[in-house]
């Protein structure tokens, strides 16, 4: 276990080197395009304001100083200032992400309500008609884009009940219920996929455990239908679907990405969707960083968990 | 003689036989997925379905797909314009189809690079082990940490929008799961008795490789083709409704999605149903065919999902 929290600081550089590289090794001078004002509109500048540039954003510098100061600053939480916005990107992340992982838990907990049921019921009754039906909405939920789910979503309240994505977003702490009434529906939307994902894991890890032995032996000594599905079926099943779930988080926040943009809601997913427009290379590779960060640590928790919580790894 | 001429004979059946044979069994999976599965059969007739529209789009399509008309915009499905007018008055109906062309050349494309770099990466890592696979695995584990749609999100912010540079940003986001799915599956052929066998015989490594472990490992690598079609196809869909994909001029279904959004009230509600319908239409026809073909390829998992 040690080693595999250890292991989590290699990853985490090559990470890092993986994003810093994507973004560098591609032709194109950022200070052009930022001066030139996107393909579209041509604006004339000289060289010397080029120079200039070039030396605000320190891209004038070889890369591996460039690297290096950005790996440094990275460890101490400084991600460098946005070319666009001319601010440092932190500030910006700070400010937006709790949106975005409040939206992705959110519709993790949606998804996970409905899911858990439904994979438990197909399992049990298994080659029935809940079954069937319990198949054939996650196998639908799986193919339908849950960005489709928000248009949808948008379309209908706009035109039922005139309700628009809101300008303004009211926060957590200061108006919970304004802000609960905000962000259900594009939980909703982004759920969907996760809970048809969810039901799947749900009911193959149901249907392992349903076979197991000590379920007959639960059944044959007499317990009641309810103790043996409670305490003996679920409790077991559950494991490796709090496992997906945790990896599944990753997956969210990158589907919040779409889900933000429909909804207006002002996370980092929306951040990151202006930067990419803008070319602006420390804002994307920030927000990149800060999501995959996320995912490895999540991942860790997982990882340390399923050992703690299953002692046939544990001890191995 | 005689003998001679029969030992002929019988090789001559045999190999008549055999053919023959080779031949029906193929026909006969065929006609045993179909009986077996009909639910995956469908999602095959569908897919092939869309294929050839996809194929066929020029001579499908009723107008020019970037003919801007403002006599027609959100125009209501006639018979002149079967899926109505965007907010350009372009024909939906014929964008709709020349969409299908975008998507399965994407899906398809980016599916088999991925996948085929899965089985190169995966049954050499997993033959060869030592050094060489600690590092790729390692690789393999920091590239798995970026959720999907950000790894091709940063990418394509990079590369530019272009049909192309999605395909790119696709192969590049599916190989780390390709090459985990297939390289777990050729540990597990490696060990198998006939591998053993082969190497006692003195069998070369490409050998192998090429008789004994890909074609071992190759009922995964169609079964995560399929997946993958379904994967990609979302994904362009959502690069390009995000103005991130194809590039504005492309007729995609994402990109229509995108024209769909413009405006939300005072709109046919085919404008956002259409395009939709079509990705899940899709989508689900490849999902429900591999999930049928994993059941059938992959006894173990018979039952359980």
């Amino acid at each position: 276990m040690l080693k595999r929290t250890l292991l989590f600081i290699p990853t985490m550089l090559l990470v890092a080197t993986m994003v810093f590289a994507i973004l560098r090794l591609v032709p194109g001078d950022p200070a052009i395009s930022l001066l030139s004002g996107g393909p579209q509109t041509e604006t004339e500048f000289t060289e010397e304001d080029l120079q200039r540039l070039r030396a605000k954003l320190g891209t004038d510098r070889p890369i591996y100083i460039q690297y290096a100061t950005w790996v440094w600053g990275v460890i101490q939480l400084d991600f460098g200032t946005s070319f666009f916005y001319d601010q440092p990107v932190w500030d910006d992340i700070k400010k937006r992400f709790p949106i975005t992982f409040e939206l992705a838990i959110l519709a993790l907990l949606m998804a996970g309500m409905v899911a858990i049921p439904l994979g438990v019921i197909s399992a049990i009754k298994q080659d029935s008609l809940p079954d069937y039906v319990g198949r054939i909405i996650t196998i639908g939920g799986i193919a339908v884009p849950n960005f489709w789910i928000g248009i949808l979503l948008v379309y209908m309240l706009a035109n039922l009940f005139d309700w628009l994505p809101p300008l303004g977003y009211k926060d957590v702490w200061d108006k919970p219920l304004d802000n609960l009434q905000q962000l259900v529906f594009p939980a909703f939307a982004l759920a969907i996929t996760h809970m048809a994902f969810l039901a799947r894991v749900t009911r193959s890890a149901a249907l392992e455990v349903s076979r197991e032995d000590y379920i007959r032996t639960a059944r044959s000594k007499g317990l009641s239908e309810k103790v043996v599905l409670g305490r003996h079926l679920l409790k077991n099943a559950l494991l490796p679907v709090v496992t997906v779930a945790g990896f599944e988080v990753g997956r969210l926040m990158g589907g919040t990405v779409l889900i933000e943009t429909i909804f207006n809601v002002p996370g980092i997913g929306q951040l990151l969707v202006k930067g990419i427009q803008h070319r602006d290379f420390p804002m994307v590779q920030g927000i990149v960083i800060i999501i995959t960060f996320l995912v490895l640590i999540l991942n860790l928790i997982v990882d340390l968990a399923y050992a703690w919580l299953n002692p046939r790894i544990r001890y191995s | 003689m005689s003998q001679q001429r029969e030992a002929i004979l019988v090789t001559e059946d045999s190999q008549a036989i055999t053919g023959l044979r080779a031949r029906l069994s193929l026909w006969n999976h065929v006609q045993f997925f179909f009986r077996k599965k009909p639910l995956g059969a469908v999602g095959a007739v569908m897919a092939l379905f869309v294929v050839v529209v996809a194929i066929f789009a020029p001579a499908i399509q009723t107008r020019d797909v970037n003919l801007t008309d403002h006599t027609k915009l959100y125009a209501t499905p006639s018979g002149e314009m079967f899926l109505g007018g965007d907010h350009l008055g372009r024909d939906m109906f014929s964008r709709l189809v020349a969409g299908s062309r975008i998507s399965i050349r994407v899906g398809l494309i980016s599916a088999l690079v991925g996948c085929t770099f899965g089985l190169i990466v995966g049954v050499s890592s997993a033959y060869y082990g030592g050094i060489y696979d600690l590092i790729l695995q390692r690789i393999i584990d920091s590239v798995i940490a970026f959720p999907g749609l950000v790894l091709a999100l940063a990418l394509m912010a990079a590369l530019g929008s272009s049909i192309n540079n999605v395909i790119i940003a696709l192969s590049i986001s599916f190989m780390p799961t390709t090459v985990r799915l297939i390289r777990s599956q050729a540990l597990a052929v490696k060990e198998m008795d006939y591998v053993l066998a082969a190497n006692a015989v003195g069998a070369s490594s490409a050998r192998i490789i090429f008789r004994h472990m890909i074609p071992n490992v190759f009922a995964i690598w169609i079964v995560t083709f399929t997946f993958l079609m379904g994967t990609a196809i979302i994904a362009e869909a959502s690069l390009s409704f995000l103005g991130l994909g194809v590039g504005p001029d492309v007729p995609s279904w994402g990109g229509m999605l995108r024209g769909a959004t413009k405006n939300y009230v005072g709109i046919g509600p085919w404008l956002p149903v259409v395009p939709g319908m079509a990705i899940f239409a899709v989508v689900f026809s490849w999902n429900i065919l591999g999930d049928s073909l994993r059941d059938v390829l992959d006894p173990r998992l018979r039952g359980t999902q």
